[in-house]
C-alpha cells in the first residue's frame, strides 16, 4: 500500500481538536514554564473550545506529567465553569429579561 | 420550576437513584441531554455477569426498560434533550436548556449528579481522521442507531469494552482485523476474550498503534510491538488495511458539573481520573450534592445502580421522607450488595480506589 514515509516522531499532531492546538505547541508552553493545566490552557487555548477540554485534557495532563515529572495526582484540573454546553447568549439574555420583568 | 430532588443523568445510577427516592414520596426530576433515557444500558445487548440479585443473566437493554417502567409508575419527571449548562447556589439550582431552545432555572432542594464518564482519547498521527472513533461511540452507532461505521476494524484496547465491542462488530457484519493492547496481557475478562479468539480475531498484546493514514478517511494503520518500556521495537511495524479504528483505552469520570459546584475532586487512577470525593452516603464535600455511578469512579452498571440507590436513600432521608433508622437499614443492605460486587477479582482496583476516595473525604 502506498503512503508517505514520514515517521511518527517527525509529525506534529493536533491534541485539542476544537482549537487546533498541536502537541508541539503544548510542549513549548510547558518548556516556557507552564507547569499547571490551567497555565497551559491559558497560554495555548487547549481546552477552551466547544468541548471545554473533555477530549484533550487527559492528553495534555499526560504530557505535563512526562515533561515536569509531576504525578497526575499532583495536578489540579483546570477551573470548570459554565456554560457546560454551547448556549446562545441571546437565550440567556431572554431569560434575564423574563426574570427582570417578574421582579 | 421547582423540585425536591434533581438528578442529572438518566443512566443506571440516575434511574436507580430516582426510583429509591420517589418510592418514599420525594418529587424527583431527571435531566438528560440525550434523546433517550437509559444512558449506556440500551446499547448493552449482552447479558450481565455476577449473581442473580445483581441482575446477572439479564441484558442491559432489558434492565433499562425495567428501570424506566418503575420511574413511570412512580411519576418521576424526565426531561430529555435537556442540557444542564450551569449549577448555581451550591447545587440548589440548575440552568437548563430544553430541546425547543428555551432556557429555564430549576430550583431543587437536593441534587444527585449521575453524569457518567467519557471515553479516553489516544493521540497518534492520523487520530483526527474520520474513521477513528471511540469503541463506546461505535457501540452506540451500531446498537442504537443501527449504523455500522466501517467494514474492516482495528480495535485498540482489550479491556471489556474493546472485547465486547469487537464481538458485536462481528455480529453486525464487520471484520475485526485485530485487537491490540500495549500491555503484555489482555485487559478484560477471559470469557469475552475467548469468545472473539474462537471466532478468529487475533489479540496482539504488547502492541501499539503507530499511526493511521489516508487522505480524507482512514485507509490503514501501522501497528508495532512494544518493549517493556512501552516503546516501539524497530522493525516490528506492520501495516493493516482497514477503514475503522476503535479506541477502547478506558473512561474518565465526567465531573465538571461537580467541580464547578465546588465539590472537591481528587485524581485516583484506579477510578479513571479526577473524581469528586464522597462519603458512604454518596454525599460530596458540598452538603446536599450527591454523586453516583461512573462520575465518581468508572465501574460497572451493576455498581452504578447500587450507588444510585444509596444516593437516592440518602437524599430521601435528608429531605425527611425516611426515618433515620429505616434509611440506615436500607443503606446497609445496599452497601453489602456493593461490597459483594467489589469482592470479585476484577474489581480489586476499583475497590482500592473507592477506599482511597472515601478516606480522603473524611480527611478534608
Amino acid at each position: 500500500m502506498e503512503r508517505k514515509t514520514q515517521t511518527s516522531e517527525e509529525k506534529d499532531i493536533i491534541l485539542c481538536r476544537c482549537e487546533e492546538v498541536t502537541q508541539k505547541t503544548i510542549e513549548e508552553a510547558i518548556g516556557k514554564g507552564g507547569d499547571t493545566l490551567d497555565s497551559v490552557k491559558r497560554s495555548t487555548r487547549a481546552g477552551m473550545g466547544l468541548c471545554q477540554g473533555r477530549t484533550c485534557q487527559r492528553l495534555v495532563a499526560k504530557i505535563l506529567r512526562d515533561k515536569t515529572g509531576k504525578p497526575l495526582e499532583a495536578l489540579t484540573p483546570p477551573t470548570s465553569r459554565p456554560p457546560f454546553r454551547p448556549i446562545k447568549l441571546d437565550l440567556l439574555a431572554q431569560e434575564g429579561n423574563k426574570t427582570a420583568e417578574r421582579k | 420550576m421547582e423540585t425536591e430532588l434533581a438528578i442529572v443523568g438518566s443512566g443506571p445510577a440516575g434511574l436507580a437513584a430516582a426510583i429509591e427516592a420517589a418510592k418514599t414520596g420525594v418529587k424527583v426530576t431527571i435531566i438528560d441531554e440525550n434523546p433517550r433515557p437509559g444512558g449506556q444500558l440500551f446499547k448493552q445487548i449482552h447479558k450481565f455477569f455476577g449473581s442473580e440479585k445483581h441482575k446477572a443473566g439479564i441484558r442491559g437493554i432489558d434492565i433499562g426498560h425495567e428501570l424506566l417502567e418503575q420511574c413511570e409508575k412512580l411519576n418521576v419527571q424526565i426531561f430529555l434533550r435537556t442540557e444542564v449548562w450551569a449549577v448555581f447556589d451550591n447545587g440548589k439550582a440548575l440552568g437548563l436548556k430544553h430541546a425547543n431552545n428555551t432556557t429555564e432555572k430549576l430550583n431543587t432542594r437536593k441534587l444527585i449528579l449521575a453524569t457518567g464518564a467519557i471515553e479516553n482519547p489516544l493521540a497518534f498521527p492520523g487520530w483526527t481522521l474520520p474513521g477513528v472513533l471511540g469503541a463506546g461511540a461505535t457501540q452506540t452507532l451500531m446498537n442504537l442507531h443501527r449504523v455500522l461505521p466501517g467494514q474492516r476494524v482495528l480495535m485498540v484496547g482489550t479491556g471489556n469494552v474493546g472485547l465486547i465491542v469487537s464481538y458485536q462488530l462481528l455480529q453486525a457484519g464487520a471484520d475485526v482485523v485485530a485487537a491490540i493492547d500495549i500491555l503484555p496481557q489482555i485487559g478484560g475478562w477471559g470469557v469475552h476474550a475467548s469468545k472473539i479468539r474462537r471466532l478468529g480475531i487475533p489479540i496482539l498484546t504488547s502492541h501499539t498503534i503507530k499511526e493511521a493514514f489516508g487522505n480524507n478517511e482512514v485507509k490503514g494503520a501501522v501497528i508495532a510491538r512494544v518493549g517493556q518500556d512501552n516503546k516501539v521495537i524497530p522493525e516490528t511495524e506492520r501495516t493493516l488495511e482497514i477503514d475503522t479504528i476503535c479506541i477502547a483505552v478506558g473512561l474518565s469520570p465526567m465531573a465538571e458539573l461537580a467541580q464547578s459546584a465546588g465539590c472537591q475532586t481528587i485524581h485516583i487512577a484506579e477510578l479513571g481520573g479526577w473524581t469528586p470525593m464522597h462519603n458512604k452516603r454518596m454525599e460530596t464535600t458540598i452538603k446536599g450534592i450527591y454523586v453516583a455511578g461512573d462520575v465518581c469512579g468508572v465501574e460497572e452498571a451493576s455498581t452504578a445502580m447500587e450507588e444510585g440507590k444509596i444516593s437516592g436513600i440518602a437524599a430521601a432521608e435528608s429531605l425527611g421522607y425516611l426515618q433515620r433508622g429505616k434509611a440506615k437499614e436500607l443503606m446497609k443492605e445496599r452497601q453489602e450488595s456493593l461490597n459483594a460486587l467489589r469482592a470479585g477479582p476484577f474489581a480489586t482496583q476499583s475497590k482500592l480506589g473507592k477506599e482511597k476516595l472515601i478516606e480522603r473525604f473524611h480527611k478534608c
